[in-house]
């Protein structure tokens, strides 16, 4: 084990990064090649996995952020069952190719394989199927959490202590390991369908319409378009089917160079716009890689943002009222958030004290960081979702305030005191220091 | 494959190590595991269970314990039922700054990252050529080609270690045995991580590991992994001293 001083020789800031890559600052790092590894020393610790929080929820300002890759060893798999655990560090691209053959699949897929189990439930983590199986959370059968005073516990649902830890954006202490209930699926293909939409209620009507029918919901929304064309979008659906015998091949990750944000505009809008003008309806049959997570194809995207970064705003309302109160504020001050996500949360409760999903929509904007006029627009945002009764996903975020977080997040007093007293991140220090 | 690949790893519970026997594993081979910590290697034995191989032996020793080696192989040989291949690699990566201060250090290492290295070979070969067949890798480093001021103890040993590689290569000239020297730039393992190294010089484990079994399949002879180390290798050899010094690499 070795200490991260000085690595980085690239760029002026040194050590791990949010995937937003804002805020910039140094982060001292040590990497893990154990789950009994000693913890190192200095005030606060927090566990990085693969670094796919987008603002600082992964970063430590108070000592080094704990590198948790090499912990993906596979544990066990009863592939009767479809019971799996592995250690924390595992991606869920990973458990999704292992499971994938025998017939199994995780049943919660976030936007990118991308992410260690450690991560999903440290976030209670969502996909395009929250409808019908709900977050992350509920499908973890124990964990395994290691805390700073020595002590290992197995948690399982239902125990205070499981329940602030999913969620609990890694401060209740290292997360080893993780077992999951898997979902039996027939292959590792999608029946995918893409229908536009005009308004809302268009798209409303899709989702009550599929809810029975698609396991998997999502959809891209026009950020731009104003006035009467105000939440037009393309609206996805998609079944898992049998397919070919042969497994796709798992996409592998790739480092894209730094570049202004100018390439990737072009690049999401001519999707969209193809899609828009000249598809109202397809239907096609890909694979769960492309299907569950399409911008992983582009690597490391993010950095296409340049080296200012980015911000993810993602937010949830109870009804569609709010979603029109924020449409309309990104189309008329949206300083280039070309294309947003809209997905209907279903009932399903989530289990940690912290989860973020809960009934209602969820939308998801990616803003360019231009400075103080993009901070300004995201407190506007922040308000919208404060009137609406909504909360903002402390993964995607690196500047709500107290009171938003707070609101938010009523449960937030009961979970601070099964935080583990050496662990730390930027974002807590942020809203509750 | 029908019948199972059956392989040795001495220090299975290195990063590379791991990736290549996960890739073993993967295509169902049957597997004899080597390292210090007995619990660190029944944490990689599970893993590789899961992904479908077939574990036949977990012997946690210290490698510099020279005696052992020949028990050990008679055993992995045994519990394998024949040895297809044996990789050695075992090894650390010293503080440089460290063992120019304390001797001790040095030699701790290249007791490590040579001495055993060395002697397990000579060892596995002699069983691999009695029965007439089998290949067997050895991680060395490109750190051996030259000595670089931030870390020539440990290349030191990895010259040395490639040199005998490339002996006990020759001596073997016919005997159906090879030996096949592997040499990894830096790998994204715990053991680099936290060093001055430029991001993109930095290897994915998996594309390593996928590259050694590779060549331990083809039984390829000297291997630069990835690939382009080989050409920066040839530059920087070729470089004259005085250039050289001047360098900060």
């Amino acid at each position: 084990m070795v200490r991260n001083g000085e690595m980085e020789a690239s760029s002026e800031v040194s050590g791990p990064e949010s995937w937003g890559r804002y805020p910039r600052v140094p982060q001292e790092a040590v990497a893990l090649a154990w789950a009994d590894d000693p913890l190192p020393d200095g005030p606060a610790v927090l566990a990085h996995g693969m670094g796919r929080s987008y603002g600082d929820s992964c970063l430590n300002a108070e000592g080094p952020v704990l590198l948790t890759r090499a912990l993906r060893r596979f544990i066990s798999f009863d592939s009767q069952a479809g019971v799996l655990r592995a250690e924390a560090g595992t991606t869920l691209g990973e458990v999704t190719e292992l499971a994938l053959t025998r017939g199994w699949m995780p049943p919660v897929l976030p936007g990118t394989q991308f992410v260690t189990l450690g991560g999903a439930v440290a976030n209670d983590i969502h996909g395009k199927g929250h409808h019908r199986t709900g977050a992350f959370g509920r499908h973890v059968r124990a964990l395994g959490l290691r805390r700073s005073d020595g002590s290992l516990h197995a948690l399982r649902p239902g125990e205070p202590l499981f329940e602030a830890t999913v969620a609990g954006l890694g401060l209740t202490g290292l997360i080893t390991w993780v077992e999951i209930q898997l979902e039996r699926v027939p292959g590792a293909w999608v029946e995918a369908e893409g229908t536009r939409f005009r308004s809302l209620e268009e798209v409303q009507a899709l989702d009550e319409e599929s809810r029975e029918t698609h396991a998997h919901t999502v959809a891209w929304i026009d950020g731009l378009a104003r006035g009467r064309a105000l939440g037009r979008g393309v609206f996805f659906r998609g079944n898992l089917v049998a397919g070919p015998q042969k497994l796709p091949r798992r996409p592998t990750p790739r480092r894209v160079p730094e570049a202004p944000e100018f390439l990737l505009s072009p690049f999401v809008l001519r999707t969209f716009n193809a899609l828009y003008d000249h598809l109202p309806r397809w239907r096609s049959r890909t694979s769960v890689w492309k299907f569950f997570h399409p911008l992983d194809a582009l690597g490391g995207w993010n950095r296409l943002y340049g080296r200012r970064g980015f911000f993810q705003h993602q937010s949830v309302v109870p009804d569609l009222e709010g979603v029109r109160a924020l449409l309309a504020l990104t189309s008329t001050r949206g300083q280039g958030s070309f294309l947003s996500v809209l997905k209907r949360f279903g009932s399903l409760s989530s289990p940690g004290m912290l989860s973020f999903p809960r009934p209602g929509w969820t939308l998801t904007v990616d803003v360019p960081n231009r400075g103080e006029e993009t901070l300004a627009y995201l407190d506007e945002m922040d308000a919208v979702v404060r009137t609406y009764g909504g909360a903002i996903y402390p993964a995607k975020d690196a500047r709500m305030s107290g009171e938003t977080f707070r609101l938010g997040y009523p449960r937030v007093d009961e979970f601070a005191a099964f935080i583990d007293p050496r662990f730390r991140s930027r974002l807590w220090a942020r809203v509750m220091g | 494959m029908s019948t199972p690949r059956r392989v040795l790893v001495l220090g299975a519970t290195s990063g590379i190590a791991q990736a290549v026997a996960r890739v073993y594993a993967a295509g169902g081979a049957r597997l004899a595991l080597v390292a210090r910590s007995r619990e660190h290697l029944a944490t990689v034995a599970s893993d590789l269970a899961v992904r479908g191989g077939e574990v036949v032996l977990q012997r946690s020793i210290d490698l510099c314990e020279l005696d052992r080696h020949r028990t050990l192989l008679a055993e992995a040989e045994t519990a394998l039922d024949g040895l297809d291949v044996v990789l050695v690699a075992h090894g650390l990566l010293p503080d440089q700054q460290a063992c120019q201060e304390d001797p001790r250090r040095s030699v701790a290492s290249w007791d490590v990252n040579f001495v055993s290295a060395a002697t397990l070979m000579e060892a596995a070969a002699e069983r691999m050529a009695a029965a007439g067949r089998g290949t067997l890798g050895v991680l060395s480093s490109v750190a051996g080609e030259r000595g670089r001021a931030d870390n020539y103890v440990y290349g030191a040993a990895k010259a040395a270690l490639t040199t005998y590689a490339s002996g006990l290569g020759h001596r073997l000239r016919g005997t159906g045995v090879t030996v096949v020297t592997l040499k990894p730039g830096p790998v994204d393992t715990p053991m680099i991580r936290g060093r001055n190294i430029s991001p993109g010089l930095v290897a994915d484990v998996d594309v390593v590991g996928r590259r050694i079994h590779r060549a331990l399949e083809r039984g390829e002879r000297v291997v630069y992994v990835p690939g382009k180390w080989r050409w920066i290798m040839a530059v920087l050899r070729a470089l004259p001293v005085r250039l050289f010094e001047r360098l900060k690499v």
